[in-house]
């Protein structure tokens, strides 16, 4: 529920207006099944998708709104947020099913207060939950602006985001 | 016609129409949530299943054709235990208000429990914890509420060409809700109810909050005035069980007495005023060049979805205000001044068969200074919970008249009701205001019946005027899309948001169908039948008002009062 929720996050203006007109301008005809490209090469340049570009993208095609919204809600690959600092990645695959991956995802939501999709106010994490990344014999696997951290423990959790945290203070001051 | 095997009876089919119809002909119920009449069907809860011998799986009788001979089983122990499977699924994530429920006593959900024997919860899921969106002045959604049978988001969309609505998220995580799960009153919902009529639980109802009201009746010093709709009497009774298309005015009348309104009006003489200054500017259109096609401004639905969707349009609506704002702005100015009662110590309440209209009513441009010219609309469905609540038994009151002046209507006023009424009491009077003469036959039978889209030609004097009548939004849309597109021979359109007009509107009792539109429908054709006065120029009291207070149509006091203008929207749309 939640995670389908656009709210004006930290970033939530697209980084230019010009550059979704542009997007835009690559699907020239208003035909309806353009709908899933031109959401996924919106997501691709603004690096998800904001809520003016689904407005404009709907009038772009002539559909409502919230037929755009809800296509782009039934699809996980989109995101209405933008990523923040660090994007974190649980696995929940079936390796990492089979050695705990839920009870570590309840951990990193705790620990962050987001739901997956979403991105904390701060703007320095954004949560997203992947199918299987591949690495089944590092299991339960989750990754963290690209690094990944292997057998990882729920109350082990906190650990880590705190190394982020502070990577991200320590780059502020 | 074919002939299919049901529960072991011969029954008849038409070829090609979908199972389920032929069983409703033959008398035999098989329960139905996402099935509408008139829109395809989408198969999409399966309550309707039923064995068809030789199909591997029950199938949904809404979306299976029938074939000759075919051997259906709508009752067998299998059927029955797999809708009550599907149901006791349903149930799984149900809140179980029922007690505080609006829809406590009319949920089709409810029913199906009550008729499927559920009388323990077999499953347990986890409960959806969403919102309650009340920011709509007109409708209250609760998700919590909702089984994502998917008719409001058809409604809005099919019949309203709206949109505002759809499915969000999927799997588990579904619901229905606007863009950006968005408040509907930033959404471009026009507040029609058309979709609270069709969804079958309490997560669509009304704004209802009439406390202001009781507490101004209590009151001695506040002068009590309500005006009822046209429609609101052809439909009022089926709350009450009289059977649909009786008119009920008079009980109606009598049963707002008692719940302690000073003066009882009926909406039909505004609508007949409406009339007067509608067919006015019409006449003054065509005579200087004006605007056209004039669009009718009755409908508030319909004003916003132009306001929009289509805001290069707004100088082709009507300047008139509807007739529920025209009475509530002349109770407060003429009647006040007449009666020497101050209009801040007037309270003005309208019944209307419609959602919209509590949007309209607390519109910007329909408060002079700080004094609305209607304080409070309730639908059909609250009036008839009022009286229940207030102990009064309907069907042992006597029938009584309505309050002079606003009481006396003529029949064309009360033709508003109805998708081609607004239309016709025009064109009676517009004949009569260009050629001085009444029509030879008053009944324009060309805009009447429920079509969608009826067009005309008629011959007001030397003039033809090409006129459109359209009810449901959807078909609004075709037309100013041919308008958009250049069309140019249409002088006048009336527009009624509902299919069907006002007898089918959002505020109307629920669970009714096509049939009981129709005997709606026909009750109304049936009093401009049986009247003296039918025309609205004809109407003594309008007559008395513009003599005593307005002057003529479109005089500088009917502009103060009785006209208004529109602005373009923004929404998310
Ligand atoms: S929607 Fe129907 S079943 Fe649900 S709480 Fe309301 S009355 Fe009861
Ligand atoms: S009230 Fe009308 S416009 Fe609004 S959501 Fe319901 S059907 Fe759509
Ligand atoms: S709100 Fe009502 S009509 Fe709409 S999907 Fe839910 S239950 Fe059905
Ligand atoms: S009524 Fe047939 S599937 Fe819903």
């Amino acid at each position: 529920m939640s995670q389908t929720t656009a709210s004006a996050g930290p970033g939530a203006t697209p980084g230019s207006d010009d550059k979704l007109a542009h997007v835009l301008a690559t699907f020239p005809e208003a035909k309806r099944e353009y709908l899933i490209p031109i959401l996924q090469a919106v997501q691709e340049s603004q690096g998800f998708l904001s809520r003016e570009a689904i407005v404009r993208i709907a009038g772009h095609l002539g559909l409502p709104a919230s037929k755009v919204f809800g296509v782009a809600t039934f699809y996980n690959q989109f995101r209405f947020q933008s990523q923040g600092r660090f994007n974190v990645q649980v696995c929940r695959g079936t390796a990492c099913h089979v050695k705990g991956s839920a009870a570590v995802l309840n951990a990193v939501k705790r620990g962050l207060k987001v739901e997956p999709g979403q991105t904390t106010r701060d703007g320095v994490f954004s949560l997203e939950v992947v199918a299987c990344i591949g690495a089944c014999g590092l299991a339960p696997v989750i990754t963290a602006g690209g690094d990944f951290h292997a057998a990882v423990q729920p109350d082990k959790v906190n650990r880590i985001l705190q190394s982020y945290r502070k990577r991200a203070a320590d780059d502020a001051a | 016609m074919i002939q299919i095997q049901v529960n072991n009876k011969t029954i008849e089919a038409k070829p090609g129409e979908m199972l389920l119809g032929a069983l409703r002909r033959a008398g035999i119920q098989v329960p139905t949530l996402c099935n509408m009449e008139e829109l395809l069907p989408t198969g999409a809860c399966r309550m309707c299943v039923v064995e068809v011998e030789g199909a591997p799986a029950l199938v949904p009788s809404c979306a299976f054709p029938v074939r000759e001979g075919m051997k259906v089983k709508t009752h067998s122990q299998r059927a029955v235990r797999a809708r009550k499977t599907i149901l006791e699924l349903l149930l799984a994530n149900h809140p179980d208000d029922c007690l505080y429920c609006p829809r406590n006593g009319s949920c089709e959900l409810q029913s199906l429990a009550e008729n499927l024997g559920v009388r323990q919860r077999r499953y347990t899921g986890l409960k959806s914890q969403h919102k309650i969106d009340t920011s709509s002045p007109s409708l209250v959604r609760d998700p919590d509420k909702c089984i994502l049978c998917g008719k409001c988001v058809r409604v809005c969309e099919e019949v309203q060409g709206v949109a505002c609505l759809d499915f969000i998220g999927r799997g588990s995580q579904t619901t229905v809700g606007t863009a950006f799960n968005q408040g509907l009153n930033v959404s471009s919902c026009v507040a029609c109810g058309q979709c609270i009529r069709v969804c079958p639980t309490g997560a669509l109802s009304e704004q209802s909050h009439f406390r202001a009201m009781l507490n101004a009746i209590d009151d001695p010093e506040m002068t009590v005035c309500v005006q009822v709709a046209p429609a609101v009497s052809v439909t009022l009774g089926e709350e009450f069980g009289i059977k649909p298309g009786a008119d009920i005015a008079g009980l109606l009348n009598a049963a707002l007495r008692r719940l302690g309104f000073d003066y009882v009006f009926d909406t039909g003489f505004s609508a007949d005023l409406t009339i007067m200054e509608e067919g006015s500017e019409l006449v003054h259109r065509l005579q200087n060049g004006g605007r056209l096609p004039m669009l009718t401004s009755c409908s508030p639905g319909w004003i916003k979805f132009v306001e929009q969707f289509y805001p290069e349009m707004i100088p082709n609506l009507s300047t008139c205000k509807s007739p529920q704002q025209m009475l509530g702005a002349v109770v407060k100015g003429y009647f006040a001044e007449r009666q020497k009662i101050d209009p801040a110590k007037i309270f003005t309440v309208s019944v209307m068969p419609c959602t919209a209209k509590k949007f309209e009513a607390g519109r910007a441009e329909m408060v002079r200074g700080d004094m609305a010219d209607i304080d409070l609309v309730l639908t059909t469905r609250e009036l008839a919970r009022i009286i229940r609540m207030r102990g009064i038994d309907f069907n042992a009151l006597e029938a009584e008249t309505a309050d002079t002046p606003f009481g006396e209507r003529s029949s064309a006023g009360k033709l508003f009701g109805a998708t081609g009424g607004v239309m016709e009491a025009a064109i009676r009077s517009a004949h009569f205001l260009v050629t001085g003469k009444e029509m030879e036959n008053l009944k324009v039978q060309p805009v009447r019946g429920l079509e969608g889209i009826k067009t005309a030609t008629v011959k007001v004097g030397e003039v033809e005027l090409n006129v459109a009548v359209v009810s449901g939004l959807a078909n609004a849309r075709k037309l100013l899309e041919e308008i958009r597109a250049g069309r140019k021979d249409l002088h006048f359109i009336e527009v009624m948001t509902c299919p069907g007009g006002c007898i089918n509107g959002g505020g109307q009792p629920i669970g009714t169908d096509l049939e009981a539109v129709k005997a709606r429908m026909q009750a109304l054709y049936r009093i401009d039948r049986e009247e003296g006065v039918r025309v609205s120029h004809a109407n003594p009291s309008v007559q008395r008002l513009y003599s005593e207070w307005l002057g003529k149509p479109m005089s500088d006091v009917s502009h103060k009062y009785l006209h208004t203008h529109y602005h373009a929207r923004e929404v998310l749309k």
